[in-house]
């Protein structure tokens, strides 16, 4: 029986005994009903227009889908990024003030203060292409046309030491042939085996450890608010 | 007091004597009602003014406020966190509250890009990528759908993230006040995903907001269809425009970050996307360099509120020790407390519903004899998962993954009856 037919003939059903309208049959009544609501749809929304989910799907992900059409030169990415992103960002990437910094720190993943930007952290060039498109600049997202995203991409991975050409171009094309410093150092959670140790069936209750001595306060470090200076935290 | 109770156990076992701090009972400031009977109370033999005139009449406040006098249970920030305010966070807090459900005005904020202001009748849900049909939902839409009632924990996969190289903020506010706990009215995620009909090779989902971050994460098929969530209300009324205000994405158990507010579409796809919420930030790089991602669950985690160095304790003799366990894993099965540093344990009393993937309250009802205490508490889960130190996590992952940081928290309770955020060895 196709979906319609059996939908329609559900229907019926539940007209038939409608129609009976006896206290009896009101429980066989209500189930009839629900089975016609879980075997169908809800009926609800409508078909999403191909303007529609152009103007909003502009995701990339890693192996390159989702790249617009486009192209940028590490020289045309330096003057867009001068003017647009290095207020905050720095005319090379370097951070002002407390703001992200984007490029260096190569090398710096097991220091004691690690430096993560794209080029010494970030696995996949696309992801910077996807967050520059949906979310910079700051305070004035979506204003970048793709080839400026292109080129200010361009430009970070010429500050990140990636590419060393400043005449190189970014484009759709070559984009996926770009691979990141950093790409092969992520895994998915492991907790459950490397923290294993963590699922104790009996945890200690009784003269567990020896006197306990005070090795930190926070009242030392002093950084509760109203105080303005302190570590910087992502 | 029946030999069973806690606090006479507590009260008997001198649990402080070999810490060496021989608090010799310094006089505390506030005595107790009982002590100040000799002279009659004023306030009692007084007629006060709000027994005699007349107070506001019922349309005063048509949308009511908590009293004046509880104008210190607030919302706070810690402005050196941030670089910006609308790229920033505040804390709940948890130190003035009691019970689990979080009051919708001091639920904790997280945005990237500030709060998006959105009239609900211009908001839509779009549904694309590996679907049979691509769907575009009005809000009307959704409210037509059937709903669900559900109470969870949302933590920020950050919380207590500045307290990993040692103690820092003092009050359980900032180190644990990135979590609240509401009921949430919504439909299921599975709902809106059986309309537009997922492909068989569909295995993740791209959620996206609507706000200037156009913030983006990547969540699996699994996870969606088993207790997703779209919620467009909170503790019975409408979202909070802070909370994702007209709709948000509700992912139980599952670090905050995945809780897209405001969110616009759901693409559905055969691969995680690398956004950079799930790249750049929410990684965590262990001491060997290399991180993990994907760290989707809050494992179980608990905290005293009270005392806490917020609220400090004000008499001996009896107390009311407070506090809050969770777990992203599923039920909270117990928690422990100890007041000497984790020398002894004493199991604490939950009270309350005990949910999944919900804050529970837990207390210890004990009497204070004005003695320095070490007070934590350690919370365990259904799955047997039991809170580790934060000395035990540091092992494991060495001090710079910023996210995850579920370690056992340490106040010191002074002779004095001030706390403070200390580490002990």
């Amino acid at each position: 029986m196709s979906k319609s037919v059996k939908a329609a003939s559900l229907a019926l059903l539940a007209g038939a005994v409608l129609a009976t309208a006896a206290p009896q049959v009101h429980a066989q009544q209500i189930a009839t009903q629900a089975a016609v609501k879980t075997s169908s749809k809800l009926g609800l929304g409508r078909p999403a227009l191909p303007e529609e989910i152009k103007a909003w799907d502009t995701d990339v992900r890693a192996d390159g889908k989702g790249l617009p059409p486009g192209k940028g030169t590490v020289k045309q990415g330096d003057a867009l990024f001068q003017e647009r992103c290095a207020s905050c960002h720095g005319e090379f990437g370097e951070g002002a003030g407390r703001w992200p910094v984007l490029a260096g720190g190569a090398g710096t993943l097991t220091a004691d203060r690690p430096d993560k930007t794209i080029g010494s952290f970030w696995p996949d060039l696309s992801t910077a292409f996807d967050y520059i498109k949906r979310a910079m600049p700051y305070g004035n997202a979506r204003s970048l046309t793709d080839d400026e995203v292109y080129a200010i991409v361009a430009y970070l991975l010429s500050m990140n030491d990636i590419v060393k050409d400043e005449n190189f171009e970014l484009s759709d094309k070559n984009f996926t042939s770009i691979k990141m410093p950093n790409a092969t150092a992520f895994f998915d959670d492991d907790r459950e085996t490397s923290e294993k140790q963590f699922w104790k069936k009996d945890p200690c209750m009784k003269d567990c450890r020896n006197a306990p001595k005070v090795t930190g306060r926070a009242i030392s470090v002093d950084v509760t608010p109203d105080s303005k200076a302190g570590p910087k935290v992502d | 007091m029946s030999d069973k109770s806690s606090a006479d156990i507590l009260s008997r076992r001198k649990f402080l004597g070999a810490a060496g701090v021989a608090g010799a009972g310094v006089a505390l400031g506030a005595k107790s009602a009982l002590a100040e009977a000799a002279k009659p109370d004023p306030l009692i033999t007084e007629v006060q003014d709000w027994n005699r005139y007349l107070g506001d009449g019922v349309q005063k406040t048509p949308y009511g406020m908590p009293s004046k006098f509880e104008k210190n249970v607030i919302r706070r920030d810690v402005s050196w966190l941030t670089a910006s305010p609308e790229s920033s966070v505040n804390f709940t807090p948890l130190h003035e509250l009691d019970g689990i459900i979080t009051p919708s005005g001091l639920c904790f904020e997280r945005h990237h890009s500030g709060v998006a202001e959105i009239n609900p009748a211009d908001h839509r849900l779009m549904i694309n990528g590996l679907v049979d049909k691509p769907l575009v939902f009005t809000m009307d839409d959704i409210k037509r759908m059937p709903r669900v009632n559900k109470i969870y924990f949302l933590e920020c996969a950050a919380n207590s993230g500045m307290e990993w190289r040692g103690a820092q903020l003092n009050g359980c506010q900032f180190t644990h006040g990135m979590v609240h706990n509401v009921m949430y009215t919504g439909v299921t995620l599975k709902t809106v995903l059986d309309e537009a009909g997922l492909k068989p090779n569909a295995k993740w989902l791209m959620l996206e907001g609507a706000d200037a971050a156009a913030m983006n994460r990547s969540l699996p098929v699994e996870k969606a269809l088993d207790d997703c969530l779209l919620a467009f209300g909170m503790n019975g009324e409408a979202l909070r425009p802070e909370q994702g205000y007209p709709l948000r994405a509700v992912i139980p158990g599952w670090e905050g970050n995945l809780w897209v507010k405001w969110i616009r579409r759901i693409e559905a796809g055969d691969q995680p996307w690398q956004t950079r919420e799930e790249t750049s930030k929410y990684t965590d790089l262990l001491a060997d360099g290399r991180s993990r991602k994907h760290t989707f669950i809050m494992d179980a985690k608990s905290v005293v509120t009270n005392p806490s160095p917020q609220a400090p304790l004000k008499f001996k003799g009896r107390n009311v020790l407070s506090g809050l366990a969770w777990s992203g894993r599923g039920t909270v099965k117990r928690v422990d407390v100890t007041m000497d540093g984790g020398r002894n344990w004493q199991t604490a009393r939950i009270d309350g519903p005990v949910l999944e993937k919900s804050l529970v309250r837990f207390y210890v009802d004990f009497d204070w004899n004005g003695q320095e205490l070490m007070i934590q508490s350690r919370a365990m889960d259904s799955t047997g998962y039991v809170q580790p130190t934060k000395d035990e996590l540091r092992k494991v992952r060495g001090v710079n993954s910023i996210y995850h940081n579920n370690g056992i928290q340490t106040w010191l309770v002074r002779a004095s009856g001030e706390t403070e955020n200390v580490e002990i060895g």
